[in-house]
Parts: structure tokens; sequence; C-alpha cells
């Protein structure tokens, strides 16, 4: 077995630096990994482009590195619920390019699966479509979306074993998977780091190949952004 | 003349049993609660769950457990969680046979415009361009004027694009309408709602053929 388990989220990051470009998993704050986040932002890394479906809220989630001014540029599908993000937009602090989502998922699995580039219908016709190529298949119009290119990935998952194999939970999956083996380093913070053996190979998500440092995450707070409840 | 709850009952009337539907946010996530209970259907939500149930009991919330819009929800008896990679493989590969969405305008051509206006909002397109591409089976679900009394059933869009061509019908507080090669067709009234009154809050081509029958809603 080859072992990707690090002992502390600090020798996981090793290496990060200024200017970098790092892909974070997570759907508004579920499945974001918090760990990571927590340590960029105690990095102080500056003039980082962060591409990520959302950007967190003022006071969470990749909101707090826009707080501390250190994202230049957002990739994201959907930029609502933060008002800090939404001032460092219209003033022009902050760079954001606005992927649809199918496309933003699909940009990470060209770069893990190794396809330069793919042809979607997303934003065809749309302001999404401008200077690229659009080629006609079928009858049907489309554009020619290029994988993305990073330097790390930071993703949560619920398990994981020292082989760097990863299992999710519920809807924290999203991009995370996505995301695994689609940068240069791909790190994984996980709320149950397992012993090997333990994980039932039928059930793993992501395997091991695609991770390269593991490391048992803590203090997760894993907030909730809309508690809707109905009465019993 | 329909609320919002009104013209979620009128589209959960177009949901027909073995379909796996896609709601937007705002007024579409309303037309679960109206769906015929003697048929199957399932939900999908684009972050990466099909078989959504309602909101949790209060005190059963998971943070795990989230809807597109980030509402706690719950999973139905066979539901199924995934990445968001294969949430778009449903939605671009059209297995998704149904989708219902908001819009801030929508052309007679059938464009759609439903994630920004320049120099005011802009919060992302989400996954509605995705939708509105591959989708065939396209109801917008929208008030039919804006706050300032406009229309948003127009000639062209002014707002930035979400999509070309996509819109199949249209369920407003006032009418159902088809978009057709000539333009929005009349299919029905809301309650209460004349034809004339339609026609002043309809800014583009509104094609009236005969009597138009009222809506039936319980």
């Amino acid at each position: 077995m080859i072992r990707k388990t690090v002992a502390s989220v600090t020798d996981a990051l090793a290496g990060v630096k200024d200017g970098m470009t790092f892909m974070l998993g997570g759907f508004g704050l579920c499945g974001i990994p918090e760990n990571a986040i927590s340590e960029l932002v105690k990095m102080g890394v500056k003039d980082i482009t962060c591409i990520s479906n959302n950007a967190g809220v003022d006071d969470f989630g990749l909101g707090l590195l826009l707080q501390k001014h250190q994202i230049k540029k957002m990739v994201s599908s959907y930029v609502g619920e933060n008002d800090e993000f939404e001032r460092q937009m219209l003033s022009g602090e902050l760079e954001v390019e606005l992927t649809p989502q199918g496309t933003l998922a699909e940009k990470c699995r060209a770069a893990q699966a190794g396809f330069p580039a793919f042809f979607t219908p997303a934003g065809y016709g749309t302001e999404v479509a401008e200077g690229k190529e659009v080629r006609e298949f079928n009858g049907k119009m489309y554009i020619l979306e290029e994988a993305f290119k990073a330097d790390f990935a930071f993703v949560k998952a619920w398990k994981g074993d020292a082989a760097g194999n990863l299992i999710f939970k519920g809807t924290a999956r999203n991009f995370n998977p996505c995301m695994c083996g689609a940068a240069k380093i791909t790190v994984a913070e996980v709320e149950e780091l397992v012993p090997e053996g333990e994980l039932d190979p039928n059930q793993i998500h992501v395997p091991g190949i695609f991770v390269q440092r593991i490391f048992q995450g803590k203090d997760y707070e894993k907030r909730i952004e809309q508690r809707t409840v109905r009465q019993k | 003349m329909l609320d919002k709850n009104g013209i979620a009952k009128r589209i959960a009337q177009e949901v027909e049993d073995g379909y796996y539907v896609n709601l937007g946010i705002g007024i579409p996530t309303l037309i679960a609660n109206y769906v015929r209970e003697d048929i199957s259907v399932e939900f999908q939500s684009e972050n990466g769950i099909l078989g959504m149930g309602p909101f949790p009991i209060d005190g059963e919330e998971d943070a795990d457990l989230i809807n597109a819009g980030k509402q706690t929800i719950t999973a139905l008896p066979g539901a199924s969680f995934f990445d968001s990679a294969t949430s778009f493989a449903m939605i671009r590969g059209k297995h998704v046979d149904l989708t219902i969405l908001g819009a801030m305008e929508v052309s007679e051509n059938g464009d759609i415009a439903n994630w920004k206006i320049p120099g005011k909002m802009v919060k992302g397109m989400g996954g509605a361009m995705d939708l509105v591409a591959s989708a065939e089976n396209i109801i917008v679900a929208m008030m039919h004027t804006n706050r300032a009394g406009e229309s948003k059933l127009l000639k062209k869009c002014s707002l930035p694009l979400t999509g070309v061509g996509c819109v199949k019908k249209i369920v407003t507080n006032l009418a159902v309408l088809e978009v057709t090669n000539q333009g929005f067709l009349l299919l029905e009234r809301a309650p209460g709602v004349t034809v004339d009154e339609i026609i002043k809050a309809t800014e583009g081509e509104l094609i009236v053929k005969g009597e138009i029958p009222e809506m039936k809603i319980d």
C-alpha cells in the first residue's frame, strides 16, 4: 500500500505559495474543506485563484479568505449570499469568472481524466460563449470549454484511509470527487481517518490514486446555511 | 390572478407519472408540495441528490443533506447521492424529464434571462445555463410583470441571456402560454383574469386563438 497520511494540516499544505490556483470542494457550506481554508487564512497566502462552486458566506468558508483580501480571482457558478464578495467584485478588487455549474464540474473532471477540453451546450448564445470556439453537432450548437489547471485541490470527505481512499456522506459529496486528481497535488481532509483495510473496497467513492495527501481533520463546524424544517 | 402558490399548483399539473424533475429556486421549489400523490415522481437537486424529500422534522436537520438552495432537506426511500459531474451528466444527457425554473425575462422565441442584472445584481448562473441548454421540457414559473409593472414576456430579452430558444411553456400569475415559432400562444387564463389584461401585460407577440379557457385549480 502506498501511504498518503500526513500528520497535520500544516504538513498537508506544504508547498502552497502566493499566486497559486486552488480547487476547493463544497456546495455552499456543505462539504467544504474547513481545515484547509483555516490553514490558508493562517498562512496568509496571497493573490490566489480559487476554483469553487460558491464563495462561502461573509464569516465562513471562502468568506474568511475574502475578508483578508487573499483571493485575487474566483471561478464559481454562484456567488450570492456574500456581501463582502459582492462589494469586492463591484469595486473591481476581485476578479470573478462565472462559469455554468455543470461546466465547472466537467472542467474539473476533464482535468482529472486527461481531457484538454470538451464541448458543452451550456452557455451557447450567452456571454459565457464569448471568445470560445463554437461547433455544431447533429444540428445543435456547442461551445468548447477547457480543463482547469490548478496547483492544489483541497477536498473534504467523510471517511478516508491511509491509502487515500475516500467515502463521502450525503450531498457533501458534490464537487469533491471531481476535484480529486484534477490538480498537481490533491489534499483530502476527512472527518474520520480509519486504518487501512477498514473501508470496504466496494464502497469507495474516490480511489486513493487521485489523492496525494490525507489527514484527520478536526473541529468541524459544518455550518448550515438555510435551516429549513417542518413540524412533526 | 394567481399568487406564487397558485402558479406552483398549476405547474404541478404538468408533472407526470415516472418523471424525474429538477426544480429551480423560488416558485419552482413550491411545486413539490402540490404534485399528485397517486403518481411516482423523483426530484433531482443539482448539488447531488435524486429522490429529494421534504424539509426535515425540527431537530433532525443534517448539515450534509441540503438542496441547491442550500436548504436542509431529507432523502426519500430509493434516493441516491452523487457528485456534481454525475449530476450534470443527468441534466446534460437529457435523463431529467422536466425542468422548472424562474426567470426575469422570457422572449417570444423562447430565450430566457435569469442570472444577471448588469451593474446591479450578479449572483451567477449556478446550474441554470446547463439546465436550459439541455432540457427538452422546460417550464418557466414567474410573475407576468416586474415590480414596476413592466412585462417580463418580451419581443427580445434586455438582460444577459441564460439560454437561447429553450423555453417551451410559461406559467405566470395571469396565464399559461406556449412558446411557438410565431410567438406566445395563450393557452389558459388565470381565474378572474381577462384576455385583455393578458394582452396589456404582454410586450412580446401574443397569439389569441378562439375562446381561452380558465385554468382549473383546486
